[in-house]
C-alpha cells in the first residue's frame, strides 16, 4: 500500500506496524499513523469517563467567591451568560463554543463511533462523522480554560476568600480523559474501516 | 532531495485533506471528490498563500487593540480602574505571583506575536522559493499549530473574573474591548495556520500548485 505524507507530500510505502508502533514520514518525520492496542475498548472507557465528567463539570459551580458571608459562585455556562449580558456577545460565543459546544460534540461523536464498533457494528455515516471530529478538534480548548481559571483564582485570592467548586476538579479530570480519548481514537484505523465498507458495495 | 524521493503530486496523485487517502487526479476534471470520504480534492490547499496572508494581516491589525485597549474595568469603593494585558501582568508580578505573570505574559503577549512572525517568515520563504531547511521550517509550522489555542488564556481569565466579581457595592469587573480583540487574534491566527500548506515548504517555486 502506498501513502503520501500529509505534510511534505512524499510518496512512500505503508509499513506494517508492531503493536503500539508509529509510522513516521521518511523525509519530514511527521506521524503518518499509529498502531494503538485495544483502541476501541480503551477509547470507549476514556470517552465514557469524559462524558460523565463533562456533565458534572457543567452542572456544578467552578469557583465561588466568599465576601462578608455571602457566596457568589459561577458555573461555566453562568460565566458565558454574564459575558453575554455585558454586551460582549462575540466573546461569549467564542467561550461557549471552545469550552462547552465543541468538547460536547467531540465526546458524543466519539461515543457514537465507538459504541457500535464495540458490538461489532459499523456506525452510519462514518466518513462524515470522522471528518467532523477532525475539523472540530483544534477548537476544543478545555486545557487552556482550566489554566485561565487558575490564573483568575490567584488574582482573586488577594481580594476575597476563594472557594473551589466541584466542577473545577471535574474539569481537571476531564482534561486528562479527553486527551487520553483523543490519542486513543485511531483515525487511520477508522478510515480503513470506511475503505473496507466502500469496497464491499 | 535524494533520487528516490518522489512526491505524490509528481505522480499525479493527491492526498485527501479529509481522510489522508490517495487519489489519482484525472486531468481535465474539475471538482473531483475523494472516493472514500467525499471531500473535495486539491493538490494543495486552494489559494493557500493568499488566504494565509489575509488571515495573518487581519491578526496583526487586531493585535494592536488587543494590547493597547483595556481588557477589563474594575470598579470598587476605592475608585475605578482599567487594565490592559500588560498592566495585568505587572500586577501579578508585583503581587508576588511572578510565575503566573510569566505564564500570562508568554501565553497572551509572546505566543501570538511569535506565531504571527513565524508564519510571516514561512510565507516569505515559500514565496521566495527557498528549498533549504525545509525540515526545520516544517518543525516550526508544527510548533505553531500546537501553541495556537494557548493565547485564549486571557479571554478565559476575564470571563471568570467578570462572572465572579459582581459584589455590588464592593467591587465589580466588566470586560473591556481588548477581550474581543484578543479572541479575534486567536481565531485569526488559527485560521491562518490552517490555511497554510506545509507541503509548499518542500517544493521549488516552479512546482507550486496554488
Amino acid at each position: 500500500m502506498l501513502t503520501a505524507c500529509h505534510e511534505c507530500d512524499l510518496l512512500q510505502r505503508e509499513p506494517i506496524l508492531p503493536p503500539g508502533g508509529v509510522a513516521c514520514c521518511r523525509r519530514c518525520n511527521a506521524v503518518l499513523y499509529r498502531d494503538i492496542p485495544d483502541s476501541i475498548d480503551r477509547g470507549l472507557a476514556y470517552a465514557l469517563g469524559a462524558a460523565i465528567l463533562f456533565i458534572v463539570a457543567n452542572i456544578f459551580p467552578i469557583v465561588g467567591l466568599e465576601v462578608q458571608g455571602t457566596l457568589n459562585a459561577t458555573s461555566l455556562y453562568g460565566a458565558v451568560e454574564k459575558i453575554w449580558d455585558n454586551d460582549m456577545k462575540g466573546v461569549a460565543a467564542l467561550v461557549f463554543a471552545t469550552t462547552i459546544l465543541i468538547p460536547a460534540v467531540e465526546i458524543s461523536l466519539m461515543l457514537y463511533v465507538l459504541l457500535p464498533l464495540k458490538f461489532g457494528r459499523l456506525p452510519g455515516e462514518l466518513a462524515s462523522i470522522l471528518r467532523i471530529v477532525q475539523s472540530v478538534r483544534p477548537w476544543s480548548m478545555t486545557q487552556v480554560f482550566i489554566l485561565g481559571v487558575l490564573v483568575a483564582l490567584v488574582k482573586l485570592a488577594h481580594l476575597a476568600h476563594v472557594v473551589p467548586g466541584v466542577a473545577l476538579w471535574a474539569f481537571g479530570g476531564l482534561i486528562v480523559l479527553l486527551t487520553a480519548a483523543g490519542s486513543t481514537f485511531n483515525m487511520h484505523e477508522m478510515w480503513n474501516l470506511v475503505t473496507e465498507k466502500n469496497e464491499r458495495f | 532531495m535524494s533520487d528516490s524521493d518522489v512526491t505524490a503530486s509528481q505522480m499525479g496523485l493527491c492526498v485527501c485533506h479529509g481522510c489522508g487517502g490517495l487519489s489519482e487526479l484525472l486531468p481535465g476534471i474539475h471538482e473531483m471528490r475523494c472516493r472514500r470520504c467525499g471531500a473535495a480534492l486539491h493538490l494543495r490547499k486552494p489559494n493557500s498563500i493568499a488566504r494565509t496572508w489575509a488571515y495573518l494581516i487581519a491578526a496583526y491589525i487586531m493585535y494592536v487593540p488587543a494590547n493597547v485597549l483595556p481588557i477589563m474595568h474594575t470598579g470598587s469603593m476605592f475608585g475605578a480602574q482599567s487594565d490592559t494585558i500588560m498592566s495585568g501582568v505587572a500586577y501579578l508580578w508585583h503581587s508576588g505571583s511572578w510565575h503566573l505573570a510569566l505564564v500570562v505574559f508568554i501565553a497572551s503577549v509572546l505566543v501570538p506575536l511569535v506565531k504571527m512572525l513565524c508564519l510571516t517568515l514561512l510565507l516569505i520563504s515559500v514565496q521566495r522559493g527557498w528549498t533549504e531547511r525545509a525540515l526545520e521550517r516544517t518543525k516550526l509550522y508544527r510548533i505553531l499549530e500546537f501553541i495556537g489555542p494557548w493565547s485564549m488564556l486571557d479571554v478565559y481569565v476575564v470571563t471568570i473574573l467578570v462572572a465572579l466579581v459582581q459584589l455590588k457595592s464592593l467591587a465589580t469587573i466588566q470586560p473591556g474591548p481588548a477581550a474581543a480583540a484578543f479572541g479575534a487574534v486567536v481565531v485569526l491566527t488559527m485560521f491562518a495556520a490552517m490555511a497554510f500548506d506545509p507541503r509548499l515548504l518542500w517544493e521549488p517555486k516552479e512546482a507550486h500548485h496554488v
